[in-house]
């Protein structure tokens, strides 16, 4: 029996190298290609480094990232803003609509983003003309293109701690509703709001449909647009890109490591990747 | 004390109605949002799919569907999700039982499914432009090829730029998000079942066609429905690499939006949009039904 056991790890150790190797070469050849092909033209990375210079050479792009920045952060904030409060409340007040919340949060799920952006349309008509067509008006759009992956992160969140005592708790101690939230179911439920905060970021950060079938700009817009003249330049710019998106989603990954009891999210499924 | 228990009830049961309604003002933001922003737009998604261009009803757009252009569109949509879905699921399950052989905490394995984590989210421009700098017309890969071993990828037509290069380059997100989904079925597999079968004399073949091949046969399945999903509603990756001709549903769309040329048609986008919804909702409806399946044995 043991030596039936030891040729089976044997040959699981050989099968384990042999796909590793072959898919690790698949997935690691389009980034070293992207190392070599923006490598290049020696002025390249100097230029993207340099921020000044930068905004001088190539300004629908510096436009492009400070866009994307932005609204990374601020849809981070109405994220929170929205989602955290209501799904307090939904437990503590209203537990018979948790359902629909749920559903209403997880509905984006199945509207893929090309078909959500032919909707939005007439709405941004009105966005338009009450608030102007900045780029940052496209926070909107995007709080709800996140609303399946923050819900999950902080609905775990929530039901890793007891919501109910705690909010009963401070209220017999005579705090109001804004310090229970503010005070103390938050500090509580702080890492499930830093990873629906880093979900948020990472998706933002890589949206290209709704920004650019809504004519505003981002960081994706514009390294398509690069793309049509200086290749090199919007290689570069990518591997970038894909570079702060690694960092942020393994800060992630570890922060779900570290907190094995509440479950974070793993990256959610069904969506197009970062688009 | 007495007192205090005795005056509960009677506080609470003074004005419930009221209580009931200023509890439903604290959700009201929210569902003021989602409503703006997610319910109107699907529903003009929905009642556009069946309105003509002057208002009123027509099933003029829906027909349209019918037409062979659409009908291309998304027959190659279709095609281009199962082939990516089907190739992403068998790799991302080779790679994800490599990953459960080892050891759980394992930094192989951490490492693996964290990068799966990364690589799952990756797609989109960035995605069509690592692909161009790797077998593009000037690509790393491309010339490396032509100079060293005088091959040239492109002998044949360059075919990046259309459904087999769409399908490479789809497999690059599709293979991680499956290992993702599949990792925690195979992990449900309990090594108890193996010396099962040993002891009572089943060989290696017997275990996984009669045992584990039926018992992860939902869940592969399901993932397979995901992955399909996943790709179907893809629009970016396709829409920096494809600039000429529509050959997809969602680049039809894109068109449809950007040049309303074609009186009488501009609402053909939307039934083309609620298309694409109906695909996506069988897709996970049949998903949904298959998970409840998987977490029976697997859970």
């Amino acid at each position: 029996m043991a030596g039936v056991i030891a040729r089976r790890a044997r040959k699981q150790r050989v099968f384990r190298w042999a796909v590793l190797t072959v898919l690790g070469v698949f997935f690691l050849l389009p980034l070293v290609a992207m190392v070599e092909f923006s490598t290049r033209d020696a002025t390249t990375w100097p230029a993207l480094v340099d921020w000044p210079e930068l905004s001088e050479r190539y300004p629908a792009l510096a436009e492009g990232i400070t866009a994307s920045l932005l609204q990374a952060a601020l849809t981070a904030l109405l994220m929170l803003v929205l989602l955290v409060p209501t799904a307090v409340w939904v437990r503590l007040r209203l537990p018979r609509l948790r359902r629909l919340v749920e559903f209403l949060c997880l509905l984006p799920l199945t509207i893929p983003a090309i078909v959500l952006v032919v909707g939005l349309a007439p709405v941004y008509a009105w966005v338009t003309y009450f608030l102007g067509g900045s780029s940052l008006t496209l926070v909107f759009a995007y709080t709800i293109l996140v609303l399946p992956y923050a819900y999950r992160a902080i609905d775990a969140g929530l039901s890793a701690i007891d919501v109910k005592t705690l909010a009963e708790a401070a209220r017999s101690l005579g705090a109001g509703w804004g310090t229970v939230m503010w005070r103390v179911v938050l500090p509580n439920i702080r890492s499930a709001v830093l990873s629906a905060a880093f979900l948020t970021v990472a998706l933002v950060l890589g949206e290209f449909t709704i920004a650019s079938l809504l004519n505003r700009t981002n960081l994706q817009v514009a390294i398509n647009l690069l793309g049509k003249s200086n290749a090199t330049m919007s290689v570069a710019v990518s591997l970038t890109a894909l570079l702060l998106a690694f960092v942020l989603l393994m800060l992630l990954s570890l922060l779900g490591g570290r907190r094995r009891t509440s479950a974070v999210v793993a990256p959610a499924p069904l969506k197009e990747p970062a688009a | 004390m007495a007192e205090i228990v005795a005056a509960v009830p009677q506080r609470v049961a003074k004005r419930p109605r009221l209580r009931g309604v200023t509890a439903l003002l604290g959700a009201v933001p929210f569902f003021a949002y989602v409503t703006i922003f997610l319910i109107i737009p699907t529903l003009v998604v929905v009642i556009g799919a069946f309105a003509g261009d002057e208002g009123g009803a027509t099933l003029a757009n829906v027909k349209a569907l019918g037409d062979s252009y659409i009908l291309d569109a998304f027959g190659r949509s279709i095609a281009l999700s199962a082939i990516s879905a089907l190739v992403g699921a068998v790799l991302g399950a080779l790679l994800a039982y490599a990953l459960a052989t080892a050891k759980p905490d394992g930094v192989l394995r951490r490492v693996v499914t964290a990068a799966a984590g990364v690589l799952a989210q990756f797609g989109g421009v960035t995605l069509a432009f690592a692909f161009l700098a790797t077998i593009g017309l000037s690509g790393f890969l491309t010339v490396w090829l032509r100079d060293t071993f005088s091959v040239d990828i492109f002998s044949g037509g360059v075919w990046l730029f259309e459904l087999p290069g769409l399908t490479l380059v789809y497999t690059y997100f599709q293979i991680p998000l499956m290992v993702i989904v599949f990792l925690p079925a195979l992990d449900g597999i309990r090594p108890q079942w193996r010396e099962a079968t040993e002891s009572l004399g089943g060989t290696t073949w017997q275990y996984w066609t009669r045992v584990a091949g039926p018992l992860l046969a939902p869940a592969f399945l399901g993932s397979t429905l995901l992955l399909f999903a996943n790709s179907f509603s893809a629009y970016a990756t396709a829409a920096a690499l494809v600039s000429q001709g529509s050959p997809l549903v969602p680049l039809q769309i894109r068109g449809a939006i950007t040049s309303e040329v074609l009186l009488g048609q501009q609402n053909v986008g939307k039934a083309m949009a609620l298309g694409m919804v109906i695909v996506v909702s069988v897709v996970m409806a049949l998903y949904t039904l298959l998970q409840r399946r998987t977490s029976k044995w697997l859970g």
